[in-house]
């Protein structure tokens, strides 16, 4: 399969008044057309900062990016990049909050506004579309966020620790719930977080960053082998912890 | 909600809350009838001197005579002035805040200079203005915009830059140009940074124009103040003050109730 993202030696270096910050070193890998990939790393490593690169929003120092065979620089429209915060317009109702990308793109079209209804009556919030953010729970609010990203149609979504506002609870649901929606519309995802369970139950790969400066650690391949693969399933098989004792020494030696 | 669902605690709460709202009104009447009655009790009976206090009968003989000739005049011109005062000091505050707001650069350039005129006494600049305007009511509106242009744009300036990072940086993720980022979240997160720019503004305007009336003005509440003071006459004064307070309320109270209008069409943090 095609690499859809392609990553190569990029560096981070933060100017800032007090001295540089080297966030991140030589950063390396690839996704491809229809993979889930997770980075995993230390807090404070240069996560959020190579998915910020790779959306356009921050500058790299070296290196080159590929998205979609073109090298890219600048924000890309093949880019949907998911927040933490689910930064949903407090006086916007929901679909106007999920047509905002749309708007801002000035690709508000009727066949794009129809595939917005479409994606609201599948995942279950059509009912809620006159309803402003305040008026729904946490779990929605981020199906919300998710079908805003999703609506501009991007080839790549970008995920940074999109669920780590969430209680445990919640979370678990919602990830399922966002992964489902992932799986089906087919969307490639490069997902960041700090969480291995999270990061394990939902990746075909899951990079490991060591602390900062970031460089890649190591790759892995997650395989389940399963016929219907949900985050929650994956949970129960023997493998995950197996995999889990992987992830963990990896980040540890960091430590 | 049904009627029928209350329970009998929930009951009690509301009356008790009801109850103590009710007797504070109470009170506030009660404190402002016995002031006015003390007032005319103790000038009739001569131990106070109604020469230097006037008292409430003669300032409602001076409000009913008034009435019959100048007083919607003066009271006109005060409002005429405030409201041009007031429209001018918002809307140029706010274009200046836009423009402050856009360019880092230029903010970082004003900064001083908005410190400076924000702390120095505008009364002091009377005189300039005069001279530069004319003494008229030109000189008054200028005065009133002296005191109330530069709170507006730190205001609103300050409500722009504290606009929250994460929605600037999610409409960034969609390739958001400055003037959507300004249309689009920045003045729409900020309606109460606007209501409460107005409210503050209302009140220092008025300060303005009255400041402006005592220095030059032939008209207006201002006016009719001071001149009942030169003249010695404390029921005009009296009257003066107690009907510019009363305008001072309805004029706050537009506001107030400009932000209920919106409140309801428009959902803000
Ligand atoms: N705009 C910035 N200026 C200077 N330093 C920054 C900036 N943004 C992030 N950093 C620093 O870069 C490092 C990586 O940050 P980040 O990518 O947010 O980490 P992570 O998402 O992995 O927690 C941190 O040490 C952070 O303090
Ligand atoms: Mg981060």
């Amino acid at each position: 399969m095609e690499d859809l993202l392609k990553i190569c030696k990029i560096s981070k270096k933060y100017q800032a008044k007090n001295g540089e910050v080297d966030a991140l070193k030589d950063i390396s890998f690839e996704v491809k057309q229809g993979e889930f990939v997770s980075i995993i790393g230390p807090s404070g490593c240069g996560k959020s900062t190579l998915l910020s690169i790779i959306a356009g929003l921050e500058d790299k120092n070296s290196g080159t990016l590929y998205i979609d065979g073109e090298e890219s620089s600048g924000i890309s429209p093949k880019i949907g990049y998911m927040l933490q915060k689910d930064s949903l317009l407090e006086w916007r109702n929901i679909y106007k909050n999920v047509i905002f990308g749309l708007e801002i793109r000035k690709i508000n079209t009727p066949e794009n506004r129809k595939y917005v209804e479409e994606l609201l009556k599948k995942y279950h919030l059509y009912e809620f579309k006159d309803k402003y953010p305040s008026q729904l729970s946490g779990g929605m609010r981020q199906r919300v966020a998710l079908i805003r990203t999703l609506a501009i149609r991007p080839k790549i979504l970008l995920l940074d620790e999109a669920f780590s506002a969430l209680d445990y609870q919640t979370r678990l649901m919602v990830t399922k719930d966002i992964y489902e929606i992932i799986r089906n519309e087919n969307v490639t995802t490069l997902m960041v977080t700090h969480d291995i369970s999270e990061a394990i139950s939902m990746s075909d790969r899951i990079v490991v960053l060591s602390k900062r400066p970031a460089t890649v650690k190591t790759i892995l391949d997650i395989n389940f082998e399963m016929e219907v693969r949900n985050p929650l399933s994956v949970r129960e098989s023997p493998k995950f912890s197996k995999y889990f004792d992987n992830i963990w020494k990896e980040l540890d030696v960091n430590a | 909600m049904h009627k029928a669902n209350i329970s009998e605690e929930r009951k009690k709460y509301l009356r008790s809350i009801l109850i103590k709202k009710v007797s504070i009104k109470l009170t506030q009447i009660a404190i402002i009838i016995a002031f006015i009655v003390a007032w005319e009790v103790l000038a009739k009976k001569e131990i106070i001197d109604s020469f230097i206090t006037s008292r409430p009968s003669r300032i409602l003989e001076t409000f009913i005579n008034l009435s019959r000739n100048q007083l919607l005049m003066h009271l006109g011109v005060t409002c005429k002035e405030t409201i041009i005062g007031f429209l001018l000091g918002t809307s140029i505050g706010i274009f200046v805040a836009i423009i402050l707001w856009w360019s880092d650069f230029l903010s970082k350039v004003a900064e001083p200079f908005l410190v400076v005129l924000n702390s120095l006494p505008k009364v002091a600049l009377g005189p300039i203005i005069i001279i530069w305007v004319g003494a008229g009511t030109g000189a008054i509106i200028v005065m009133g915009l002296a005191i109330s242009l530069i709170v507006t744009i730190m205001e609103i300036l300050n409500g722009f830059l504290e606009t929250d990072k994460e929605k600037i940086k999610m409409a960034q993720t969609f390739n958001c140009s400055k003037l959507q980022l300004l249309t689009k979240i920045v003045i729409p997160a900020n309606i109460s940074t606007f209501i409460n720019s107005l409210k503050i503004n209302i009140g220092l305007t008025l300060v303005g124009v009255i400041t402006g009336e005592f220095l030059v003005s032939k008209a207006g509440l201002g006016y009719l103040i001071v001149y009942g003071g030169q003249v010695f006459q404390l029921d005009l004064v009296m009257t003066g003050v107690i009907i510019l307070a009363t305008m001072a309320t309805v004029l706050y109270g537009s506001v107030v109730l400009i932000e209920k209008l919106l409140s309801r069409t428009h959902k803000f943090g």
